[in-house]
């Protein structure tokens, strides 16, 4: 096979993954601040947050990988509704500035506490055996752990968009997003919505924590560092939809992986120029409403 | 008839002292008032006070003046941004490259430099980013923040990259004050500068068009209903802010003879902010009372331990919007209402 | 021929398939006093936001003094001497009312471009300022936050500030709403000594104060122009009626209430 042929599905299979992850951790945010608005800078932290389980969950108590990133998901997904109801309610009608400072508050006290229990060196995590290794497919051998995050991304993706598409709750909360005061008016329970999609994003990005462990080891200033990507990821796609997050996923994760790949040291730049182009010309994101 | 209307019956002599006194109020406001030196003094009195924490000193003085530049935009334009640290790390490279690149080392023509550059880079990116806000905005300032460290870093060669560009020793001041080991000579020289700032961001916040950032800040739909070129005002302010951050970025290199990529981290912007915050945003001296508590703060906690420090920081933050929304000078002016108030029952 | 001083021709606006302005011409002479009318959800906020420039027209023009102002933007056209009040208030809420003024004073004289001297130092502003503000009985609450006033005052300051302007076209979304009834006569008698020479648009939905106050009405029906004409033909125009049938019913029962 031509090299730059191999080079060329390379950059598709990694970017490919590390879009799945993009998606996985971002979607939670972009539904809740495009439901209520509300400017959530821990999103990061759930995300390490359940990164930090899984390590504790395999190492020290053994369990195996995936089922402890379902505990994971399942435990911050049920404390962030402590957070949601007890903390973020109070700020709704609040200004930017003020959820902005408020969560990146709470995101440095749980970085902080993160370094306390774990220390600052990153950490990894066993993987079973079935995802340690490569898949070979003759010209090429992928990593099975990446090929893994690709089927899991799109099987979550399939389960995302029925659940949002086709079942009641999924129409209740697009017609929120779309139009908040319209939905209370016809009897959506808008506060209940908010709760539950605040916890399912929040599970999410315990997952997409957990799994970013493989890919980039797990240390406490993850919270802050990947912040960044799933802010533009959703500033890019749009808030309040799943098809932009995807779509701003796989543009900025393939491009940055080309980027990386084909640019080694100013590979990061292309992140930040794609988001900038895309703002100014579309200031919303890809699917975002004006 | 209708009790909420006022007596309306006045004679022409009262009527003149009405707007003696309306006038009076306008123009009484932005006289110098005697809490305002106290800042000064203090820096004064540290100087003798504190003689082996000048270094220290000048750094806070320095971050003084960054915050007092994001006070435009943030405190009375409204504006938010992620991406203050572009225009300090552009003033302390613009001073950086000109020591190390071109051996040009004179202090003062060197920050005009630094200022030059950031407002020219300011007022580009203004005008095109400031047609937007809320998370765009944000978005925007962070990538733009971020885009220039990676040029810096694709041409490190130029830059120094994240090793930074060392040795950086600029020449005496005016030819003859001589930078000393514990520098004295250069906290003096950042709280002339910081001075000479104070002044002209004072007079802008106090002139017909500081009202007008106020405007836009307070009501932007009725400014444009009132014919006010918003835009233009907005790009103004944000290019003069960047030129103060970028002097504040010019005198962080002359401080340390030293620069390096980080001085473009989000850190960095967010740092300020905080800094801001805690101070009190739209009140001039909130720059300074916030970032001499968060220096003095992070001086004394970091070094007992950093963990701590950052949890502590964050729980501030978090009490600081749930109770302190208009920061330490927001505090005290309650304080003064709450006592007025007791005063005025007793 | 002196040309109108407002006028609109042939405005349309979609949001996308929903058409919110339907092919409206109006014409404001100098000096008009004009009423616009309507059900709710007629488009007569739209129509006004089209006019001052918040929304960009799908197709139509709107000219000040002949001048072709549909490409201009909302401040282009205050400068022109277009003004506005809102139908809630859009007021410098942590200000005193008389800086309030003095801004709008400012802005339209460009005064808001020195950043020199002092805000305070022009007392040719401060004093057309409270000549305003004395006009509309305000002189009193000069020194107060907007923010402290009852809301019938406030809605006072939202009309000395348009008139503040200095305008010739002058858009009064539905001036006395949210006023208590106690204090609604001041703004009535605001609107009854207003300036003869500037052309007045009012939205309302208070019949009393459109027969009070109208020389003309125009109907709004669903984005159209229904209808326009004297107080009295409308008044006694049975289509209308039967679109206003269910609001007059319920008017009624109001009145009856009230006794």
């Amino acid at each position: 096979m031509p090299h730059f042929a191999i080079i060329a599905v390379s950059i598709l299979f990694d970017g490919l993954a590390y879009a799945m992850f993009l998606f996985i951790t971002s979607v939670g945010l972009s539904v809740t601040m495009g439901l209520m608005g509300f400017v959530n800078l821990a999103h990061g932290a759930f995300a390490m947050a359940g990164g930090y389980i899984v390590v504790s969950l395999t190492r020290t108590l053994g369990i195996g990988f995936i089922p402890s990133l379902l505990i994971a998901a399942v435990t911050v997904g049920a404390v962030s509704v402590v957070f949601e109801r007890g903390l973020y309610r109070r700020l709704y009608k609040a200004t930017d500035l003020e959820q902005v400072l408020l969560t990146i508050g709470l995101a440095f006290m749980a970085i902080a506490t993160a370094t306390y229990f774990y220390g600052p060196i990153p950490k990894s995590v066993p993987l079973p055996l079935w995802l340690q290794g490569d898949i070979d497919l003759g010209f090429r051998t992928f990593p099975s752990y990446r090929a893994f995050l690709i089927v899991l991304g799109l099987f979550l993706i399939c389960v995302l968009w029925y659940g949002f598409e086709r079942t009641n709750i999924g129409a209740k909360i697009r017609a929120a997003v779309d139009n908040r005061r319209m939905a209370e008016s016809v009897g959506i329970n808008v506060d209940l919505l908010f709760t539950l999609t605040f916890a399912v994003g929040s599970g999410l990005a315990a997952l997409g924590g957990g799994l970013a462990i493989q890919l980039f080891g797990l240390s406490p200033s993850f919270a802050v560092l990947y912040l960044v990507l799933f802010l533009i990821v959703v500033a890019v796609g749009g808030l309040g939809s799943l098809k932009g997050t995807l779509l701003a996923a796989l543009v900025l994760g393939v491009f940055d992986t080309a980027g990386k790949y084909l640019l080694a040291d100013a590979g990061g730049f292309f992140v930040f120029a794609i988001t900038v182009l895309v703002l100014l010309v579309k200031p919303a994101g890809f699917y975002g409403r004006e | 008839m209708a009790a909420s209307e006022t007596t309306s019956v006045t004679t022409s002599a009262e009527r003149a002292q009405a707007r003696e006194r309306a006038a009076e109020y306008l123009l009484s406001r932005h006289r110098f008032r005697w809490p305002e030196a106290l800042p000064w003094l203090l820096a004064i009195a540290a100087y003798f006070l504190f003689p082996d924490r000048m270094t220290f000193g000048g750094q806070v003085l320095i971050m003084v003046l960054f915050a007092l530049s994001l006070d435009l935009i943030l405190g009375y334009a409204g504006i938010v941004t992620l991406g203050h640290a572009a225009f300090f790390g552009i003033g302390a490279y613009t001073v950086g490259l000109l020591i190390a690149r071109l051996g040009w080392s004179e202090p003062l023509s060197s920050l005009v430099a630094a200022a030059l550059v950031s407002a020219l880079i300011g007022m580009i990116s203004g005008w095109f980013l400031l047609r937007y806000r809320g998370l765009t905005l944000l978005m925007l300032t962070l990538a733009t923040a971020i885009m220039l460290q990676e040029t810096g870093n694709l041409r490190s060669d130029l830059s120094g990259g994240y090793d930074g560009l060392p040795g950086l020793v600029i020449s005496p001041l005016f030819g003859v004050f001589d930078y000393d080991l514990y520098g004295h000579t250069n906290y003096l020289y950042v709280l002339g500068v910081l001075a000479a700032v104070l002044f002209f961001v004072r007079r802008i916040v106090y002139s017909p068009f500081g009202q007008a950032l106020t405007g836009i800040r307070e009501n932007v739909r009725r400014m444009h209903a009132i014919g006010s070129p918003v835009h233009r005002r907005l790009v103004t302010v944000y290019t003069i802010s960047a030129a103060i951050a970028g002097i504040a970025g010019g005198l962080f290199t002359q401080t340390n003879a030293y620069v390096t990529l980080t001085v473009f981290d989000f850190d960095v912007s967010a740092k300020v902010m905080v800094m801001l915050i805690l101070g009190g945003t739209g009140r001039l001296y909130g720059a300074f009372v916030g970032a001499v508590v968060y220096m003095v703060l992070e001086d004394h906690l970091s070094k007992m331990s950093p963990t701590f420090w950052q949890f502590g920081i964050g729980l501030l933050l978090v009490l600081a919007v749930l109770f302190a929304r208009r920061g330490v000078l927001g505090l005290f002016e309650d304080a003064g209402q709450y006592f007025s108030r007791k005063r005025k029952q007793l | 021929m002196t040309p109108a001083a407002l006028e609109v021709q042939g405005l349309n606006r979609s949001f996308g398939a929903l058409a919110v302005t339907r092919d409206v011409d109006l014409t404001l002479e100098r000096g008009a006093r004009h009423a616009l009318i309507g059900p709710n959800g007629a488009g007569k906020t739209t129509l006004v936001n089209l006019i001052t420039g918040v929304l960009k027209p799908s197709s139509g023009r709107v000219l000040l003094n002949g001048e072709d102002i549909t490409a201009t933007s909302q401040a282009d056209r205050a400068r022109r001497g277009l003004a506005r009040t809102f139908q809630i208030n859009q007021l410098f809420r942590g200000l005193t009312v008389l800086e309030n003024l003095c801004m709008t004073i400012g802005e339209r004289d460009g005064h808001c471009n020195n950043m020199w001297r002092s805000a305070g130092a022009k007392r040719a502003v401060i004093d057309e300022a409270l000549d305003h503000l004395e006009s509309l009985r305000l002189v009193d609450d000069a020194l107060k936050l907007v923010r402290e006033l009852p809301y019938g005052r406030q809605r006072l300051v939202e009309i000395a500030i348009a008139l503040a302007q200095r305008p010739r076209v002058l858009l009064l979304d539905e001036p006395a709403a949210g006023v208590p009834s106690s204090e609604s006569h001041l703004i009535l008698d605001v609107m009854a000594n207003l300036d003869p020479d500037i052309a007045i648009l009012i939205i309302e939905h208070d019949m009393d104060v459109v027969l009070r106050f109208a020389r003309e009405i125009t109907v709004l029906v669903q984005g159209a122009v229904f209808t326009q004409g004297t107080p009295n033909e409308i008044m006694n125009d049975e289509r209308v009626r039967a679109v206003y049938l269910g609001q007059e019913v319920r008017h009624g029962k109001r009145e009856a209430n009230h006794g």
